[in-house]
C-alpha cells in the first residue's frame, strides 16, 4: 500500500490577516476553509472528511464540524504540534486511498498575536499528568531555550556559526520583500541578525520567527475529482511521520526527526533529494531549518552551515530555494504553527503561482517538511513530497 | 552573578516521590534498572530500555559535563538552562547555577547542588566543578 498518486491537493488558501483582534478563532477556521474550497472550485457540502489539530477550538474535530455545519464520514484530529498539517495532508491521502472520504478539508487558525502570547520566551503551561513535567518545569524551559540548546550543541559538534545561521533569515527576507502580506518585508543582512539582541544564547531576536494571527486550509481530493477541476494537478507522492524524543537520556540534539521521515518519504515517492526543485522547511528558528536540511539529505550532516551560506537558499540565486513566501521567519506563523503555510507555498510553487520574483522554473517536485512541539525535548516530524502532474 | 530566580516546585507523584525524599536529605539518586543495569533520565517506573519494572534509586556521584546550554536573556533574572551528561550515563535537563554565565562552555565539568523551590522539595542543579 502507498499513498503515491492516490490524492491531489486541489485547494490551498492562506488567510491574508496577520493581526485579527476583530475575529474569533472559529471564524478564521471557517474563512480559510471556504477560501480553500473556492480555490479548488468545490462547495462546502462536498466535504466528507475533516482534518484538524490542537489549534481547532474544542477537543478534536467536533466543534469546528458543527460551526461549519459539515456532514462527514471521516475525521482525524491527530495532534503533532506545528507540523500537524504536513502530516494531516498525508492522512487525508491515506483516507482517500482507502475510500474513507473523497473530499478532505484540513484547517489551521489562531490568534496568538491578538491574545498577547509571549510564545517563545516564557515557559508553557503543562498538563500535570505529563510525566516529564517535574523534570523540566523547575528549570524554566522555554521554547527559545530548547532550540537554542540544539544550536549550541550543533556549533560545538560541527563548528556552525551564528553568521551561517543568519543566512537563513537573510534568505527568507529576500523572499518576503515580494510578499505584500509579510510581517517583515525588509531585506536584511547577516550583520542585522547577529547584531540583534540575544534572546537565548546563541539565538538572536532575528533568528526567531514572527508571532502572527491567521490561518490556512487545504482541500485534498481523489484523482477522479481532481481531474474534473480547473486547477493545476498537484499530486501527493510520498510522506513520513515520527516522534523524536530524549530516549531515556540518550539523545543527540543536533538531529531532528527529519532524519527518519525524509528517507521514508523519499522511498515512497521513488525520488532523491537532488530531484527536489523547491522546499518548504519549518522555520520556527534558523537552527530548525539548518538541522532539517541536513537531516533530509540536501547536504551531509554537519555541513548545513556552509550549505545555507551565501544565498544558497534564495530563489534564483542558490541551489535550494526555500520558503519563498518569507516563511515563519519573515512572513507569518499563524497559531504558532508553521506546517500549513509550508504546504501552501509548495502548492503555489508547483502550480506556478508563486510570486514571479521567487517562482522556481519548471517546478515539478516539491517537499514540505515540518517539526512540531519542541526540538530541544520532544518533537514530531512530518515530510510530504508533492509532484506537478 | 545574577540574582537567584524563584524556582517553580516540581510536581511530586507516586512514581517519583522516592527521588524527592532523598533530595530533601541532600542525596542525588539516579533511577537504574536492576534487570539491564542501565541508568535512565527522566525517572520513571518502567525502564525505557528493557521495559522492566525493577527500578532502583541508586546513589549517584553528582558529577557530569555540560552537553549543551542556553542562557535565557529575556527573563527578569536571566538563568542558564542546560543538559548535563551524568557520570552514570544519562543526560538530564537542569540549570547551571552559582557561576558566570558568560564563562560557560560545552564539555565543562559540573557537580550537583540542590536548590530550594517555591514550596516543594529541592531540585538538582549543577555548578562548575
Amino acid at each position: 500500500m502507498t499513498i503515491k498518486g492516490k490524492a491531489y491537493i486541489a485547494g490551498a488558501y492562506e488567510h491574508p490577516t496577520r493581526h485579527a483582534p476583530d475575529k474569533t478563532v472559529a471564524q478564521l477556521h471557517a474563512e480559510v476553509a471556504l477560501g480553500a474550497l473556492k480555490d479548488a472550485g468545490l462547495s462546502r457540502d462536498e466535504v466528507d472528511g475533516y482534518f484538524c489539530a490542537g489549534d481547532a477550538p474544542g477537543p478534536g474535530p467536533a466543534t469546528m464540524a458543527e460551526y461549519m455545519n459539515l456532514k462527514l464520514r471521516h475525521v482525524d484530529s491527530t495532534e503533532l504540534g506545528g507540523t500537524s498539517y504536513v502530516a494531516l495532508a498525508a492522512h487525508a491521502a491515506e483516507a482517500i486511498a482507502l475510500g474513507k472520504c473523497d473530499v478532505a478539508l484540513v484547517t489551521l487558525a489562531g490568534r496568538p498575536r491578538s491574545e498577547g502570547q509571549a510564545t517563545g520566551t516564557t515557559p508553557r503551561l503543562r498538563d500535570p499528568n505529563q510525566p516529564e513535567a517535574p523534570w523540566e518545569v523547575p528549570y524554566g524551559m522555554t521554547t527559545a531555550n530548547g532550540y537554542a540548546m540544539c544550536a549550541m550543541r550543533h556549533m560545538h559538534q560541527y563548528g556552525t556559526t551564528s553568521e551561517q545561521l543568519a543566512w537563513i533569515k537573510v534568505a527568507a527576507s529576500h523572499h518576503a520583500q515580494h510578499n505584500p502580506n509579510a510581517m517583515l518585508p525588509e531585506v536584511i543582512t547577516v550583520e542585522d541578525v547577529v547584531n540583534s539582541p540575544v534572546i537565548a544564547d546563541p539565538l538572536h531576536r532575528l533568528d526567531c520567527c514572527v508571532i502572527s494571527d491567521g490561518g490556512g486550509a487545504l482541500v485534498i481530493v481523489k484523482p477522479e475529482i481532481a481531474k474534473k477541476l480547473k486547477r493545476p494537478l498537484v499530486k501527493i507522492i510520498g510522506a513520513g511521520e515520527t516522534v523524536k524524543h530524549l530516549a531515556g537520556g540518550t539523545f543527540d540534539l543536533t538531529t531532528s526527526g527529519a532524519a527518519r521521515t525524509g528517507p521514508i518519504a523519499f522511498a515512497e515517492a521513488g525520488i532523491a533529494p537532488a530531484d527536489i526543485k523547491y522546499v518548504s522547511i519549518y522555520d520556527s528558528f534558523t537552527i530548525t531549518v539548518l538541522m532539517q536540511i541536513e537531516d533530509l539529505g540536501f547536504c551531509a550532516k554537519g555541513d548545513g552551515g556552509k550549505f545555507v551560506s551565501d544565498g544558497n537558499l534564495i530563489s534564483g540565486v542558490g541551489k535550494l530555494p526555500f520558503n519563498t513566501d518569507g516563511g515563519g521567519l519573515c512572513n507569518n506563523h499563524p497559531a504558532n504553527r508553521g506546517g500549513m503555510t509550508k504546504v501552501i507555498e509548495a502548492v503555489r510553487q508547483l502550480r506556478g503561482e508563486a510570486h514571479p520574483k521567487v517562482q522556481v522554473k519548471n517546478c515539478d517536485l516539491a517537499l514540505a517538511q515540518g517539526t512540531g512541539m519542541q526540538l530541544g525535548t520532544r518533537h514530531c516530524s512530518a515530510t510530504l513530497i508533492m509532484e506537478r502532474e | 552573578m545574577a540574582p537567584a530566580r524563584t524556582i517553580p516546585s516540581p510536581l511530586v507523584s507516586v512514581e517519583n516521590e522516592a527521588f524527592w525524599n532523598a533530595a530533601k536529605q541532600g542525596r542525588f539518586t539516579v533511577p537504574t534498572c536492576a534487570a539491564c543495569g542501565k541508568a535512565h533520565w527522566y525517572p520513571r517506573a518502567i525502564c525505557p530500555f528493557c521495559s522492566s519494572d525493577k527500578i532502583e534509586w541508586r546513589a549517584a556521584s553528582g558529577k557530569g559535563t555540560i552537553y549543551t546550554y542556553s542562557v535565557m536573556r529575556r527573563a527578569k533574572e536571566p538563568y542558564a538552562i542546560a543538559y548535563v551528561t551524568l557520570a552514570e550515563g544519562p543526560t538530564m535537563m537542569t540549570n547551571i547555577v552559582d557561576c558566570d554565565f558568560d564563562a560557560l562552555r560545552v564539555g565543562q565539568p559540573v557537580a550537583v547542588v540542590f536548590k530550594d523551590t517555591e514550596n516543594g522539595p529541592p531540585v538538582p542543579m549543577f555548578k562548575p566543578a
